[in-house]
């Protein structure tokens, strides 16, 4: 799961890095006593799973009520990238020296973690610039290591110590928590040569969450993504009107992508497992018939061993109980795809040969009834 | 490793592979599918259930005993993801040189160790989270259909099962058969990396043609591309990335298809191929057609 920026200082709190003062609230009411906690001046920032949101405005500066009450519902009240603020940073404003880049990573290719730091800090890490790299195998990151990056940084004295031991605590977050990604951007150098992480981004590997009980209060799903996730099923929500349902993330991604190419705007991802059964499919239209915003259901199923049939009882099925009555634009590759479309000869499911009649098809529907 | 030694007639002696989790509710299916298939399957391992057999194949209690009752060097796994690298490690301790990992879901971190204890033992993993490896009408490792594959000259390589299946089909109806496909799984951490399953079949003298099926994450694409780039590797390739209109930051069903930043998306991907003079599909049906148009090209 992706951590929120206030999430990802609360771990950094647990293991001992420093973070400034800093209180999170999802109303105004709240806000306001946080204000008096940490005095003027101060920061509100935009809480969102995404980067990019300074220059979207989802940070500003306060120096008095007046600024507060002003900026605090707005920022709340933003989207940035599509997402909305899900609660308000209200932070202390730091005096800092200068701003560095830090973050150990999953490098997927070379299969290690790896030390990505940089003195200069501040900005997206595509924009980092003289990246030092260090590769660290399953994250440890040993003193001589870490005083070698410290050393490349061009820190000495009081500072390169204070960056030895946050590097080496980030480590041991990165490792414990089964981290894909620990960032903290910027890393500021305050006067008195101390550091501070100002920000921070922290991306678990979801796999592990069975063994992290302790980071299931992050998790942020919609009730339907949870009732998916027991189902053994993926589900990504979204803004569209089209349901996309297929089997196997890799089928359900690629028929997306066509409905988008085709001017289709989905509702949802679900995918239902590499398998398909009768009890799986009922179970994605009873997900689907939960969510209001659609209008049809585009389903891309590659059978294989499954036979088509037994897919085309569960729509009959989801019609006969009343679970749904949306038209639902249908693609079943594999075993008796014939007998499947007479079977659902007088429904509102029909059937295509090709994902790409299917596409277009669903796309006229939506169009029609707007 | 796959491929046995020629026989007189031509064909190849048939590789022995134990199945671990034999006679789980997904290992027992498709243990029987592999059989019909005509996978050499010689032992299976489950433990508590040693000396009964399961479709004609004896079970052990541990790999280490199927492995010294058969000789097998290959094993496909079933278990839950939670048992994952428990049983990777039995596997390489007890000789396993080449591991089909099935189970989805295991943690990175299990991923990483299951690898280096691969590499300790001069062994090699697919997985997870991978469809298997096929090569159609010799043998089947792995949970993919049989109906996509034919036997011909064109490799698979993909992250994605159901895409392997329906690429491979594709290719199938259009007339190019496959040599070998490997699905290298949708997980962040592969045990075989796409530049790995490459090199597995680029000096194959009767390859004719590789098809790339990639998504979104990691940049397993963009080295590929570049390890292509680096060999002046001649023969046709083309490529499929899915997850184009994919959000960024957000999971899109296999625990590695996420954009994280820039770090991952699709356009980095197809540029990379395009510097490599790969084209790059829209739609799957769209492969075979790109394919046909390098081979003709050549």
């Amino acid at each position: 799961m992706r951590l929120l920026e206030y999430q990802a200082k609360e771990l950094f709190k647990e293991y001992n890095i420093n973070i400034p003062d800093s209180i999170s609230s999802t109303d105004i009411e709240k806000g306001r006593k946080d204000a008096k906690k940490i005095g003027y001046p101060f920061v509100i920032k935009a809480q969102v799973p995404v980067g990019g949101r300074g220059k979207a405005g989802g940070i500003q500066k306060c120096h008095n009520e007046d600024e507060f009450e002003l900026n605090y519902p707005q920022v709340l009240n933003m989207s940035i990238k599509g997402e909305k603020t899900r609660a308000i940073l209200l932070e202390k404003m730091s005096e800092y020296e200068k701003e560095i880049y830090l973050s150990l990573f999953l490098n997927r290719s070379k299969r290690c973690y790896t030390i990505i730091a940089s003195a200069e800090g501040g900005v997206e890490i595509e924009s980092v610039k003289n990246q030092i790299i260090r590769e660290v195998g399953l994250g440890e990151v040993s003193k001589k290591i870490a005083m070698e990056v410290a050393k490349e940084i061009g820190f000495d004295g009081a500072t390169s110590t204070h960056f030895v031991d946050i590097l080496q605590k980030l480590s041991k977050l990165t490792i414990e928590k089964e981290a894909e990604l620990t960032e903290i951007n910027p890393l500021v150098v305050l006067k008195d040569g101390s550091l501070l992480a100002l920000d921070g981004k922290i991306m678990t590997d979801d796999n592990s969450n069975f063994r992290h009980d302790e980071l299931l209060k992050y998790r942020e799903q919609t009730e339907l993504e949870a009732k998916a996730e027991k189902s053994g099923f993926s589900l990504v929500e979204l803004e569209g009107n089209i349901a996309v349902v297929g089997n196997g993330a890799g089928l359900v991604m690629s028929t997306f992508d066509m409905l988008s190419d085709n001017g289709g705007k989905p509702a949802c991802f679900l995918d239902v497992g590499g398998g398909a059964t009768e009890e799986s499919v009922y179970e994605a239209l009873t997900l689907i018939s939960k969510m209001k915003k659609v209008k049809a259901i585009l389903v891309n199923l590659y059978g294989g061993i499954v036979k088509t049939t037994i897919v085309a009882s569960a729509f009959i099925k989801a019609y006969d109980n009343n679970l749904i009555d949306l038209p639902v634009y249908a693609r079943l590759m594999g075993a008796e795809a014939d007998k499947s479309k007479i079977m659902l000869k007088d429904t509102k499911t029909k059937m295509f040969d090709s994902v790409e009649q299917a596409i277009n098809g669903v796309v006229m529907e939506v169009t029609k009834t707007g | 490793m796959l491929k046995g030694d020629k026989n007189k007639d031509g064909t190849y002696e048939k590789q022995p592979v134990i199945v671990q989790g034999i006679t789980g509710k997904f290992g027992s299916v498709h243990t029987k599918l592999m059989l019909e298939y005509g996978t050499n399957i010689v032992a299976g391992v489950t433990p508590g259930k040693g000396g009964q057999k399961f479709e004609g194949v004896p079970i052990y209690e541990t790999v280490k005993e199927s492995v010294s009752a058969t000789g097998a060097k290959i094993s496909i796994v079933f278990v839950p993801a939670k048992f994952f690298l428990d049983a990777a490690k039995e596997a390489f301790e007890a000789g396993i040189k080449l591991l089909v990992a099935i189970p989805e879901h295991v943690p990175v971190r299990d991923a990483m160790q299951a690898i280096e204890i691969a590499k300790q033992n001069d062994a090699i993993m697919v997985g997870p989270n991978t469809p298997g490896i096929i090569i159609p009408n010799l043998i089947k490792i792995g949970i993919m259909p049989a109906s996509p594959f034919a036997e011909g000259n064109i490799a698979v390589l993909s992250k994605s099962g159901t895409l392997l299946y329906e690429i491979s089909n594709s290719l199938t109806t259009s007339g190019f058969g496959q040599i070998f496909t490997l699905g290298i799984g949708g997980d962040p951490i592969n045990g075989t990396r796409m530049i790995d399953a490459f090199d597995m079949i680029k000096d194959e003298s009767e390859l004719d043609g590789i098809v790339i099926v990639g998504e979104i994450g990691g940049e397993a694409e963009e080295t590929l591309a570049q390890h292509i780039i680096d060999l002046e590797f001649k023969k046709p390739i083309v490529a499929y990335i899915a997850g184009r209109k994919a959000p960024r930051e957000k999971r899109m069903g296999h625990a590695g298809a996420i954009i994280m930043g820039n770090y991952g998306s699709a356009e980095s991907k197809i540029a990379m191929f395009s510097k490599a003079n790969i084209p790059v599909a829209k739609r799957p049906t769209e492969v075979p057609i790109l394919l046909a148009g390098k081979i003709r090209k050549k």
